[in-house]
């Protein structure tokens, strides 16, 4: 397990390390959420929108403007829910920010519900993580004892009450609409938007839902102030990211970098590398959603605008490594079963088009396909992209568009007519 | 076979709106072979006032749901990219064989269930799987062969004493 660089970053988790309360407070933790109940809401949400901090789920909706639209609705009857379903294949920063450091994410969670102006909450786990459902239970009644969470929080006017909800093992259940629909006991199926949870979210109350590792972000800009988390990162994407590294790379683990850092150099520097005589094929960025890129394309910087424009999906910040032994088709065909698996069945277009993109990679792969099945699976991703209902299914095409762009060479390979060329080539 | 209580599993939660996911979860985790039989889904229909098709319809949606009979202990093996270019596949032969049972089956003696499951966030010690509650991770055929066998070695001397 690697660790980050002993910067003071925003996490600094230390993998040997679980922070309880009490240590959490000598740290400091805590001090954040006095100071936003002692002034006007209204400038602790000044705060986090100068910060720039952006939504550290995938979506990277600024989270300061979220916050507000909450607060400036009329409906006073509000809910705050902690998206912590985190299924991203490939993603488990969330998972060691609730192991380790779970005050960091409540306290930010708190300070968030104030601001929102909500008095009831949920934290969404999924079932796969019962060790952070049992921390995260036992944390929210050591904060009940002590005053931080529940009624008068820290002597003040301010009530929050808040629950663990579990999950039922469901990737589509991270898609916010489909989560609330699971609380509310549906299928966890997406609701169409608008409106956005933020206008008709729980039992059709506003609702501010955030990504964990968003939430844990809160404390340190109420605590530091905008300009102190300003300083780390880039003028357009402030702050740290956490990535989850693994695959093919000599270090494999959890990292929190600056934004700003080159994709090589946090699979070079902080990976250590491909494995002793092997080379980089590709890097799947942004886990089972995301996207397959060739090498060339890492000295991209992990920054929004930047990744935006290259096309890179930075989402959970799952970084994924693929050696040259290692198969492009087998891996998208990895990616689209997952989705096939996951897929709700609401929409054509992810229902169908994943089922007939796994047929043809099938195809492929047993020497029966022709140039034009590959033709045939770049019209049906370009259908999942542009015409599945929600943007779990948009994603779903994420892996193959890309791979079918970056390594179509690999796809043709498999075709019958190359087949028969090579071979005629090798008994010429 | 101990019957479940599911008015006694209901009382427990104290919400103002009866929440059903968590009520499914705590009464399949109540049964001994954690799952929801057709008895549960009625009762639980009855008790929450809705009817039998929408507890199916949720109770069907989730993986981590089964409206099957399943084994004391539940092995999963994560199928996702990471885990499978890991070397996931030299795992599950490895379990199918020593089970003598594929993905989806429950063993005869109702010890073992083998399921496949979605990422278990635990890609960076990958091969990885999970039995119950713990994650295993880093592991080779020869390694999950010996788990399984110390967990029905165990099994075998709690049946005895």
């Amino acid at each position: 397990m690697s660790k980050s660089p002993k910067n003071d970053l925003i996490f600094n988790i230390d993998f040997d390390e679980y922070l309880d309360l009490e240590q959490y407070r000598e740290r400091g933790g805590y001090s954040a959420l006095a100071k936003a109940l002692a002034h006007d809401p209204k400038i602790s949400i000044r705060e986090i929108v100068d910060s720039g901090l952006r939504g550290r789920g995938g979506a990277a909706f600024p989270t300061g403007k979220k916050i507000e639209m909450l607060r400036n609705n009329s409906e006073t009857v509000r809910y705050i829910i902690c998206n912590a379903d985190e299924g991203e294949p490939g993603t488990f920063k969330d998972r060691f920010i609730m192991t380790h450091i779970p005050f960091q994410l409540l306290e930010g969670l708190t300070i968030a519900a104030y601001l929102a102006g909500a008095s009831k909450g949920y934290i969404y786990v999924r079932h796969e993580y019962p060790e952070a459902q049992r921390i995260l239970r036992s944390g929210i009644q050591a904060a009940i004892e002590a005053g931080l969470l529940g009624k008068n929080i820290l002597g003040s006017e301010f009530n929050l009450s808040l629950e663990l909800f579990s999950g039922a093992g469901s990737y589509l259940c991270g898609e916010e609409t489909a989560l609330l629909s699971s609380i509310e006991g549906k299928k966890g199926r997406p609701r169409l938007k608008p409106p956005y949870p933020t206008q008709a979210g729980l039992w059709g109350k506003p609702t501010l839902i955030n990504n964990v590792e968003t939430l844990a972000n809160i404390p340190k800009i109420i605590d530091k102030g905008a300009s102190w988390y300003r300083q780390i990162g880039t003028v357009d994407s402030p702050g740290t990211k956490l990535i989850s590294l693994s695959g093919d790379v000599k270090n494999r683990g959890l990292l929190e970098v600056p934004f700003g850092v080159t994709f090589a150099q946090i699979v070079n520097e902080y990976g250590g590398g491909p494995p002793i005589g092997k080379t980089i094929k590709a890097v799947n960025i942004g886990g089972a959603s995301g996207v397959h890129v060739p090498p060339e394309m890492l000295n991209t910087a992990l920054e929004y605008k930047a990744c935006a424009q290259a096309g890179i999906t930075i989402g959970s910040g799952a970084i994924f490594v693929l050696d040259n032994t290692r198969s492009i088709l087998t891996n998208v065909q990895n990616r689209v079963r997952f989705f096939l698996h996951e897929s709700c069945g609401k929409c054509t277009p992810c229902r169908e088009g994943l089922r007939q993109a796994n047929n043809i990679i099938d195809k492929l792969l047993r020497g029966e396909a022709g140039v034009k099945d590959v033709d045939t699976l770049e019209r049906y991703t370009r259908a999942i992209v542009n015409a599945s209902f929600c943007g779990l299914g948009q994603a779903a095409g994420n892996s193959l568009s890309s791979s079918l762009t970056y390594y179509r060479e690999e796809y043709l390979a498999y075709c019958r007519e190359n087949r028969e060329l090579n071979s005629k080539e090798e008994t010429a | 076979m101990k019957n479940v209580d599911v008015q006694d599993i209901i009382n427990r939660f104290d919400n103002d709106k009866a929440l059903l996911l968590p009520f499914l979860l705590a009464v399949q985790d109540a049964h001994p072979q954690k799952y929801l039989s057709e008895k549960a889904v009625n009762e639980i229909a009855q008790t929450m006032k809705i009817s039998r098709s929408r507890v199916y319809s949720t109770a069907s949606f989730y993986s981590e749901i089964s409206l099957k009979p399943r084994g004391i202990h539940l092995v999963r093996v994560c199928a996702n990219s990471p885990c499978e270019n890991a070397g996931k596949a030299l795992l599950l032969t490895a379990i199918e064989q020593e089970l003598g049972i594929t993905v989806g089956q429950t063993t005869l003696d109702g010890l073992f269930t083998l399921e496949s499951v979605s990422c278990l966030g635990a890609c960076y010690m990958s091969p990885a799987m999970k039995i119950d509650d713990e994650i295993y991770g880093y592991l080779t055929p020869g390694e999950v062969v010996s788990i399984i066998q110390k967990l029905r070695k165990e099994y075998r001397n709690e049946q005895i004493a």
